[in-house]
């Protein structure tokens, strides 16, 4: 039976937290890849992360909806965001993310799906959902998580699958 | 110094490794401009919300309900 979904590397934050989590030398020989995190910010308080690629912040772009139990707003941003937990949220909890990247070695520009939310025993909590774009036509090899400011917490993880069609 | 953790996918080995003085500058910058963007947008939101308060407050004026200014949203 052809082995379809690989677990190709996971990260893990240790004790004091971390500026970002790297994936690097990503192989080509996939079809896509998917990219599931579980990431609580240490000290900033807007419950956002980010992620780019091959180490640049150049021609990102994203049209989003999102909600926070109480109001839903859409627009346009020239990041690649999804939600992590904040400091106030429920001590403990993570935010989560699953983020898809097809055809992630191609020579098209790169396309990129996500579904996250935050976790939080209160009336607030976020659910972000995002249509993104990489506009640069080089095959993806690095992948970096980041929060908007300070560290990504302990025991925040991210596990980057590779899948392949055959 | 603040660490940055990488796994190197072609071995599995993860290193934590300090930033150079360039990445902590980057990473400022960074944040920077994404404050700068979230305050446009916050903006940007806010003075919509405005402007259907007070489009809402003058169909009231002209004698609207509240259930006739409703449907037309």
């Amino acid at each position: 039976m052809a082995n379809t979904y690989v677990a190709i590397a996971t990260v893990t934050v240790g004790s004091g937290g971390a500026a970002s989590m790297d994936f690097t030398n990503i192989p080509a020989t996939y079809t896509d890849l998917q990219l599931l995190v579980s990431i609580r910010e240490e000290t900033s308080a807007t419950a956002v992360a980010f992620i780019k690629f091959n180490n640049t912040t150049a021609n990102r772009s994203e049209r989003y909806l999102q909600g926070n139990g109480s109001t839903a707003v859409s627009g346009t941003t020239a990041v690649l965001q999804f939600i992590a937990c904040q400091p106030s949220d429920t001590a403990n909890t993570f935010g989560n993310a699953s983020i898809y990247i097809p055809n992630y070695a191609g020579s098209n520009y790169k396309s990129v799906s996500s579904d996250s939310v935050s976790e939080n025993n209160a009336t607030g909590a976020f659910s972000r959902l995002v249509a993104g774009l990489w506009s640069n036509t080089s095959a993806i090899n690095q992948i970096t998580i980041t929060t908007d400011t300070g560290d990504v917490a302990q025991y925040s993880t991210a596990t980057l699958y590779g899948i392949k069609n055959s | 110094m603040p660490t940055k953790l990488i796994v190197d996918c072609s071995t599995g080995v993860t290193t934590e490794v300090e930033l150079t003085a360039e990445e902590v500058a980057q990473r400022e910058a960074d944040a920077v401009a994404f404050a700068e963007i979230k305050a446009a947008e916050e903006a940007a939101a806010q003075a919509k919300a405005d402007a259907k308060a007070s489009a809402e407050a003058k169909l009231a004026a002209l004698g609207l309900t509240p259930e006739e200014i409703a449907a037309l949203s």
